[in-house]
Formats: C-alpha cells, sequence, structure tokens
C-alpha cells in the first residue's frame, strides 16, 4: 500500500516516520511519500494531512491542486487523516479566524471548527486522553483548534473539556492534537487499518 | 480529567511548535499592516520588531525588545504565531514577552547583548526559544539551555546571504564529522563546548588572585555544575550523532533576501526561512513575500523558482560583509 503525506508545510517528516512503523508494527508492506506535487495524492491508499499553519497549508495545496486529488481520494472511500492544522483543512464549517485569512477549506468532515480554540503557544498543553477505539493516548495540543459542533453520522472519538478533540466519519480521521510527535504509533495503525479493513 | 495531568511548556510541546512551522517562511514585521502582507502572502509566523534589522543597523545606539504595545497590536492583527525578540541573558524581557503572550521569543543577536557571560536558562519558560548560532557548538550550548529552534545568525541587515551560507556548511560539516566519531573523542568535544559557561568563574578567581581551575562539582552557571553542563552537552552531541542532525528544527536567516536565496537555504539542509529586511525593504513587498514562500516551498524545483522571481522589482539594496568591522558584525554577539 502506499500513504502519502502531504508534505507542503509542517510536521511532515514526523508522519512519515511514524506511517512507516505503524506499517511494520501491522505487518503492512507498502511505502510512505510525503509529496509537495500535483499527482501523487490520486495515486495512493491513504492520505495524511499534517499539522503546520493552516493558513499556509490550504493557501498551496489549492494552488498546487492537490486539495481536489484529496477530495477525490476521500470521495472514493479511500482513508483521509488529518492532525491539528490538517483537522481545520478537512473541516466543512469554519470560524472567524478561517473567515478572516480567507483559508479554503476541504469540507470532508461535516464539523464545525474553532482555530487556536485553547490559546496561544503559552497555552499549548499534553495530557492523558481516552479515545475510542484507541484507549488511553498521550495527546499533544500546540495552538490546538477544537470541533465545537458535528452533524450527524460524525463520531466523537474523544473530547477535552468541553470541547471534540477527534472525530471520524467514515472513512475521514480528524484530530486536534499530534499522534506524530510521539512514539505511540496506535492512531497511525487504526487509520492504516480503515484503508485494509 | 485530574489536573495534575495536564502539563504545558514541556520539552515536547515547545520543540512541537516549532516543527510546525518546517517548510516555511517567518517574516519580520513592524506593524499590524506589514503582519497582514505577511500572513497574506503565506508566512507561518511573523517576528514582531521595532525596527527591521537593516534599520536597527543603519540607526545605531542600543537595540532593544520592541514596544509591547507594537507587538500586542500586531498579536492582534493575525492568527498565525507572533515571535518577539529580546536581547541576550535579558530574563526579564524575555519575561515580559512570555506575559504578553508571544508564541515564541527569538534570544536575538540582532539586538544589542545584556549579558556578556550567559545566554537565558531557557528551560525555565514555559513559552519556546529560537536562537541564533555559527556553528555546532553554539548550537549545542542552545539546545542545552533548552532552545527549541535554531536558526543561523549569518550576518542580519545585510541582504547577503554568504553568512548563512556559510553558518549552514559549518554546521552541515560538524555533524558529519561527529559521525565519524567515537564516543569518547565527543566527549572532549563537549568539555570544549563547556569552557564558554567557565569564563565568569575564571574572571573573578582571576581577579580575586585565586586558581583559576575550574573543579567538576563548582557550580558556574545558574544552578548547574560543570561537569552537569559537560554531561549535557554530551548528551546533545549524542543525540546529534544518532539522528545526523540537529535534535531540533534549524532553521536560516540572516541575509537572506530573494526566492534563490530562500531556495539556496533549503537545498543546504534548512528546516525553513526566516526573512528579515528582506521583504519591507523590497521594492514591492507582497510580492517578495508570496515568491519568497513560493520559493521555499518547491526549493527543488528551479522552473518555479524562476517563474516566482520574474518582474518583482528591486531586492533590498544590501551591504557588502567583507567591509564590516568587527563590531559590525552582529554574528560576533552571543557565542
Amino acid at each position: 500500500m502506499r500513504v502519502a503525506v502531504v508534505g507542503v508545510q509542517g510536521a511532515v517528516e514526523e508522519h512519515v516516520i511514524a506511517t512507516k512503523k505503524a506499517m511494520k508494527n501491522l505487518g503492512i508492506d507498502g511505502e510512505v511519500v510525503a509529496t509537495r506535487r500535483h499527482g501523487v495524492v490520486s495515486k495512493s491508499d491513504a492520505v495524511i494531512i499534517p499539522g503546520g499553519e493552516s493558513t499556509t497549508i490550504s493557501r498551496l495545496i489549492f494552488r498546487d491542486s492537490i486539495a481536489s486529488e484529496i477530495v477525490k481520494l476521500a470521495e472514493s472511500g479511500k482513508p483521509v487523516m488529518g492532525t491539528c492544522a490538517g483537522l481545520i483543512l478537512l473541516s466543512k464549517h469554519g470560524d472567524e479566524q478561517v473567515e478572516k485569512t480567507k483559508t479554503k477549506l476541504l469540507g470532508l468532515l461535516d464539523v464545525w471548527i474553532k482555530r487556536n480554540a485553547f490559546g496561544r503557544q503559552r497555552e499549548s498543553f499534553q495530557v492523558k486522553l481516552n479515545v475510542k477505539h484507541i484507549g488511553e493516548f498521550e495527546a499533544v495540543f500546540i495552538r490546538a483548534p477544537a470541533i465545537t459542533k458535528v452533524s450527524e453520522g460524525v463520531e466523537v472519538l474523544a473530547t477535552f473539556e468541553d470541547y471534540i478533540v477527534a472525530v471520524q466519519q467514515d472513512n475521514i480521521l480528524g484530530l486536534a492534537f499530534h499522534p506524530e510527535l510521539t512514539d505511540d504509533t496506535r492512531i497511525h495503525e487504526y487509520f492504516l487499518k480503515l484503508a485494509n479493513p | 480529567m485530574k489536573l495534575e495531568e495536564l502539563r504545558f511548556g514541556t520539552e515536547l510541546i515547545k520543540r512541537g511548535f516549532a516543527k510546525m512551522q518546517k517548510g516555511g517562511v517567518i517574516m519580520d514585521v513592524t506593524n499590524a499592516e506589514q503582519a497582514q502582507i505577511a500572513e497574506d502572502a503565506g508566512a507561518v509566523a511573523v517576528m514582531a520588531l521595532h525596527k527591521v534589522p537593516a534599520d536597527i543597523r543603519a540607526s545605531g545606539g542600543v537595540a532593544r525588545m520592541a514596544d509591547p504595545k507594537k507587538i500586542q497590536e500586531i498579536m492582534d492583527a493575525v492568527t498565525i504565531p507572533v515571535m518577539a525578540k529580546c536581547r541576550i541573558g535579558h530574563v526579564a524581557e524575555a519575561r515580559a514577552l512570555e506575559a504578553l503572550g508571544v508564541d515564541m521569543i527569538d534570544e536575538s543577536e540582532v539586538l544589542t547583548p545584556a549579558d556578556v557571560f550567559f545566554h537565558i536558562d531557557k528551560r525555565k519558560f514555559v513559552v519556546p526559544f529560537v536562537c541564533g548560532a555559527r556553528s555546532l557548538g553554539e548550537a549545542v550550548r542552545r539546545i542545552w539551555e533548552g532552545a527549541a529552534m535554531i536558526r543561523t545568525k549569518g550576518e542580519a541587515g545585510t541582504g547577503n546571504v554568504v553568512e548563512a551560507v556559510k553558518h549552514m556548511r559549518i554546521m552541515n560539516y560538524a555533524i558529519a564529522e561527529l559521525q565519524r566519531m567515537p564516543d569518547e573523542k565527543i566527549y572532549a568535544v563537549a568539555e570544549k563546548y563547556a569552557e564558554r559557561y567557565v569564563q565568569l568563574a575564571k574572571l573573578v578567581r582571576q581577579e580575586m588572585g585565586l586558581l583559576t581551575d575550574i573543579k567538576r562539582d563548582d557550580v558556574i552557571y545558574e544552578e548547574y555544575t560543570w561537569e552537569e553542563i559537560v554531561e549535557g552537552l554530551y548528551e546533545v552531541l549524542l543525540e546529534i550523532k544518532k539522528m545526523g542532525r540537529l535534535p531540533v528544527v534549524n532553521f536560516a536567516a540572516g541575509g537572506i533576501a530573494t526566492p534563490a536565496d530562500a531556495a539556496f537555504m533549503m537545498q543546504l539542509g534548512a528546516d525553513g526561512v526566516f526573512v528579515g529586511s528582506g521583504i519591507f525593504k523590497s521594492s514591492n513587498p507582497e510580492a517578495y513575500a508570496r515568491a519568497i514562500v513560493e520559493a521555499v516551498q518547491h526549493w527543488d524545483e528551479p522552473e518555479v523558482v524562476a517563474e516566482v522571481s520574474k518582474g518583482i522589482g528591486e531586492a533590498m539594496k544590501g551591504l557588502d560583509v567583507f567591509k564590516l568591522s568587527e563590531e559590525e558584525r552582529l554574528q560576533e554577539r552571543g557565542v
């Protein structure tokens, strides 16, 4: 199998390493490629949109038409995961920050997103969360967004305080935190299993 | 939810923040309007300053932390992270910036150093720090002190990329050299790198007519003994040897003025680029900002670098680094 990591900006290498490790743990034979160009995502079995700056990543994926490839891949039922900025881009409903910066979203997750929901970097934190299907997980939140509301058909996987911080809508997985920054690859393994049910 | 399980300002969070900047361009701005231009162009963060380095250089005098009101205005204007500079060693400026809520502090040689002996013990802060480095030794010291990000010093405010290139090459060669070294030899490197921390103790003892030898359990910087510092630097060196790179994000900075400069620094292995005077001292800041973002994005595609460089106007004028006196060379500050 082939997993593409959208490599325009942010924690790309970390996702590549975590995904490779997850593949090894599951005994899956495959490759993980970081891509900044059109044409790779469409030839992949799954795609990850990493954390970084959502304004920057959005601008670059829409400009280089990687965005339309992601949407097509998702529509064909293949799994797509977004973490932090990636979650923002997957969402359908943006907040005032998304509007103010005219950030284009992919609209694949029927959720309402709030950027920088917990505050600035000073307020960034890590905490043990209970994540459905996974169990207890050390979640790292960095200037993280959060989900304020979900539509029917969106499964809530984890919450923190008043916010929803992990969701799944069929083949689309969205996380407000960064599983790629820790050595725990269970979320990446769960994601890979969506491609090979 | 048990409160004690919630942790702030850990090394993972601080280094993680820096990782989110990778592949991006961080732009120096002096007001809300410039910050908006930077965000619209696709900057991953902005550095809030009183003056860009070229103007700091031109005006002379003591360069200090920017007016918090200005920084606040910039923080209110954009949604991307806002960084700000404090003077080397100036703990009170750094604490003020942290209280203000800036997302990262640059303990920067572009401002006038406040402490000739030491840099800030950055581990004691919740907010992450970026520091400049010209060599592996400077980088290792800053990382041990808790820097979550390193950048080349280059020569800020000159619009001349030569020093940034030099610093990146020195860093890369030193890392390759380290990878060929046995661990016991690396310990000697750590001892050499630790010498910087001994200067104050030596100076005082010399002035008092005492022996200047430093014993392993002498406390010489903050609460750390000579031995703890050497051990700490040694661990950082071993981590670099294992990874074949710095364990924190490493950006290019200091003299980057064109899209091709930025692409070149990425080719040399930079994780991203700081552009100081290069944008707002060019003839068309909007065009330069967008073009440099594109060039960093597509650093390995010469046709894109060529395309985005077309007709964007004049780059900042720039200075010949080799004609600067030692006092004018900002990179000599804070080693």
